[in-house]
C-alpha cells in the first residue's frame, strides 16, 4: 500500500511531469536544482522557515502547557474526568468546523477577539489580514488544538508511574517538588519525548487549517508551510515533478528528525497501558 | 505515610480552580459556536458582543440548506466514512489475526514494512496515488474517495498488540473441536478483543469523518464533495454570515460530539495505545 506509491514519487521527482500542460520527460536533478536555487527558491526556503519556526513554537507551548496541565490533572481535583475531556475536545473535533469558529474569532471587525481588544483600549489587530500577524493566528488555533493529546498521553504516563517509587521518595523526605524533578520527570522521559516527536512530525505534516483559513498561503505568502507549499506546486501549478521532489526533501526532514529524535530521547518503549 | 493519607481525602481546590478556568477556556469556541447558531444576524454584528441570542431562530440551519447543498455533502460523508470504516476494520481484524495467529514466510518483514509505514507522511504518497487514482478513472467517484485511505497501519497495530495477547492454548482448543481459521476468529478472538475493536471501529469512523486533505484533492464535483470540503466552501460561498457557518460546523461536529459524550474513554484510549510502542 505504500511502497509502490513510495518508488513512484522517487521517480516522479527525476520527471518533469506537469498535469497543465500534459509534458512528461525525464529531467534529472532539475527539480531539486530548481527548488533549491532557481528563480522561485526564495518560496521553497520559505516555506520551510514558517514550517520551523511553527514546529519550534508549537511544540514549546504545547508541551509545556501540557506537562503543567498533567501534573495538575493527576494531583486530587474534582471533576477529573470533566476537565481531562474538556482538554480533549479540540483534539477530535474536525480540523475545518473548528477553523471556522476561529475564522470569525479572528474576524478584525466583528471577531470577539478584536472586539475585546478594543474594550480594554487596545488597537484593533489584523490578524489573519497581515503578514506579520497571520502565522501566529494559525499557531494560537494550533496549539488550543494539539494541547489535549498531549495533555492525554503525559497524564497516561504519570498515572502509570508506580506509587512505590514516590513513597520511597516521600521516607527519604522528598518534597512535592523534589518528587516531581527527580522522580516523575526522569520516568516520563520516554513519553515526553515521544510526545515531543509526534509534535514535531505533526508539524511538518500541517495542512487542513492554513488551507481553510488562509486558503492562498495568507498575505505575502505569510501563512505558506511546506505541504501548502506541495499542495500549490502540485494542483495548483500541476508541477507534479517539483511537487514529488519538495515532498521527498520533506520526507528526509521528517525522517532525520525522527532519527534525532531517537538518539536523543533513548529508545526506551512507552508503555502507556 | 500520614501525610500521604491526607493528601488522598484532601481535595485540591487551588488547582481545581486553575484547571477549569482552562477547560473552559478550550470550550469556549464550542459554547460560541452553538449558541451562535442560534442567532440573528443582528445579533452576530451587534457590539459589545452578545453571549445569548436576544431570539432563538433556526433560520440559520434552514439557511445552509438553501445556501449549499448540504444534504449531499452529509449524505455523502455518512456514506464514505461507513463504507472506509467497515473495509479498514475487515482488512485489519485479517491482516492482525495473520499477523498474530498464524505462521507465513515473509511475517516478520511484512510487520516491519506495517510498521515503518506509520512514519511516511501521507503528503509524500499522495501525488502518486492521485495520478493513479485519476488514470483508473477514480477521481470523482466514492471509491476514488474511500479506497486510498484503506491505510490500516495504525489500526492493524492497535489490534495485532490485543490479538497477540490472546492465549494460544485457547485456540488449539478451539482447533481440536474442529474449528478453522474463520470460525476462530469469530468465535474465539473477536469476542475477546471487543473492546479494542470498538475502539478501532470508532476511531476509524472519526478518522474518515474528518478525512480533509485527500478528498479535497480527489473530488472536483460538489456531488462528490465530503464535509469537510463542502464546509471549506461555505467560508467564501456564504461570505461572512458567520452565524450560518456555525449552523453548518455544528452539524457537522454532531456524530462526533455524540461519540465523544458517549465514548469519551474509549476515544483515550485510542491515543494513549498510539504511544504504546513508539
Amino acid at each position: 500500500m505504500f511502497i509502490i506509491p513510495v518508488i513512484q514519487v522517487i521517480q516522479l521527482s527525476f520527471t518533469n511531469y506537469n498535469t497543465i500542460t500534459g509534458s512528461m520527460s525525464a529531467a534529472g536533478f532539475s527539480n531539486y536544482v530548481y527548488l533549491l536555487t532557481g528563480s522561485t527558491s526564495e518560496y521553497f526556503y520559505q516555506a520551510l522557515g514558517h514550517t520551523a519556526i511553527y514546529a519550534a513554537v508549537q511544540l514549546t507551548f504545547d508541551v509545556t502547557l501540557a506537562l503543567l496541565i498533567a501534573v495538575m490533572l493527576d494531583a486530587n481535583v474534582p471533576l477529573k474526568k470533566f476537565l481531562r475531556a474538556s482538554y480533549f475536545a479540540p483534539v477530535v473535533v474536525p480540523i475545518v468546523a473548528s477553523s471556522l469558529i476561529w475564522i470569525w474569532f479572528y474576524d478584525v471587525n466583528i471577531g470577539p477577539f478584536n472586539q475585546i481588544l478594543s474594550w480594554l483600549g487596545l488597537p484593533a489587530c489584523k490578524w489573519l489580514l497581515s503578514e506579520k500577524t497571520s502565522l501566529m493566528s494559525i499557531l494560537i488555533f494550533s496549539i488550543w488544538k494539539g494541547l489535549g493529546y498531549n495533555v492525554v498521553l503525559l497524564l497516561a504516563g504519570l498515572q502509570n508511574i508506580s506509587d512505590s517509587y514516590l513513597e520511597a521518595g516521600r521516607i527519604d523526605g522528598a518534597t512535592g517538588w523534589q518528587l516531581f524533578w527527580k522522580i516523575k520527570l526522569p520516568l516520563l522521559r520516554p513519553i515526553v519525548s515521544f510526545v515531543v516527536m509526534m509534535d514535531l512530525i505533526g508539524a511538518f505534516k500541517v495542512f487542513t487549517e492554513v488551507n481553510v483559513m488562509t486558503p492562498d498561503g495568507g498575505p505575502l505568502r505569510s501563512t505558506m508551510l511546506i505541504v501548502n507549499y506541495i499542495y500549490e506546486l502540485a494542483f495548483t501549478n500541476g508541477r507534479m515533478g517539483r511537487a514529488s521532489a519538495c515532498a521527498l526533501i520533506l520526507f528526509i526532514i521528517i525522517f532525520l528528525c525522527t532519527l534525532l529524535q531517537r538518539k536523543l530521547g533513548g529508545s526506551k518503549t512507552v508503555d502507556l497501558d | 505515610m500520614r501525610l500521604g493519607h491526607r493528601k488522598l481525602v484532601h481535595r485540591n481546590w487551588i488547582l481545581f480552580v486553575i484547571l477549569l478556568i482552562g477547560a473552559l477556556s478550550m470550550l469556549f469556541p464550542f459554547v460560541w459556536m452553538t449558541l451562535s447558531s442560534f442567532k440573528t444576524k443582528a445579533d452576530v454584528y451587534s457590539f459589545p458582543p452578545r453571549w445569548l441570542p436576544t431570539v432563538w431562530t433556526w433560520e440559520n440551519f434552514k439557511a445552509v440548506f438553501d445556501m449549499i447543498p448540504f444534504l449531499r455533502y452529509y449524505l455523502n460523508s455518512i456514506y464514505t466514512s461507513v463504507l472506509q470504516t467497515v473495509l479498514v476494520m475487515l482488512v485489519s481484524i485479517l491482516a492482525s489475526y495473520a499477523l498474530t495467529k498464524m505462521r507465513f514466510p515473509g511475517q516478520r518483514t511484512y510487520s516491519m514494512f506495517l510498521m515503518s509505514s506509520m512514519f511516511v507522511p501521507a503528503v509524500v504518497t499522495m501525488i502518486p496515488l492521485y495520478l493513479t487514482v485519476s488514470a483508473m478513472g477514480l477521481a470523482d467517484t466514492y471509491a476514488g474517495i474511500v479506497l486510498p485511505q484503506i491505510s490500516t497501519a495504525f489500526t492493524t497495530m492497535l489490534l495485532s498488540s490485543f490479538f497477540a495477547g490472546i492465549p494460544n492454548d485457547l485456540l488449539d482448543a478451539a482447533r481440536l473441536d474442529g474449528c478453522g481459521h474463520f470460525r476462530i476468529l469469530t468465535k474465539v478472538v473477536m469476542p475477546n478483543t471487543k473492546g479494542a475493536i470498538s475502539t478501532a471501529t470508532l476511531f476509524s469512523f472519526l478518522t474518515a469523518w474528518k478525512s480533509y486533505t485527500w478528498p479535497l484533492i480527489i473530488t472536483t464535483k460538489t456531488e462528490y464533495r465530503t464535509l469537510p470540503i463542502g464546509l471549506k466552501y461555505l467560508v467564501t460561498e456564504s461570505s461572512s454570515e458567520y452565524q450560518i457557518m456555525m449552523a453548518a460546523s455544528l452539524m457537522a461536529i454532531l456524530p462526533v460530539l455524540i461519540a465523544f459524550i458517549f465514548c469519551e474513554k474509549q476515544l483515550v484510549r485510542s491515543i494513549t495505545l498510539t504511544g504504546m510502542k513508539s
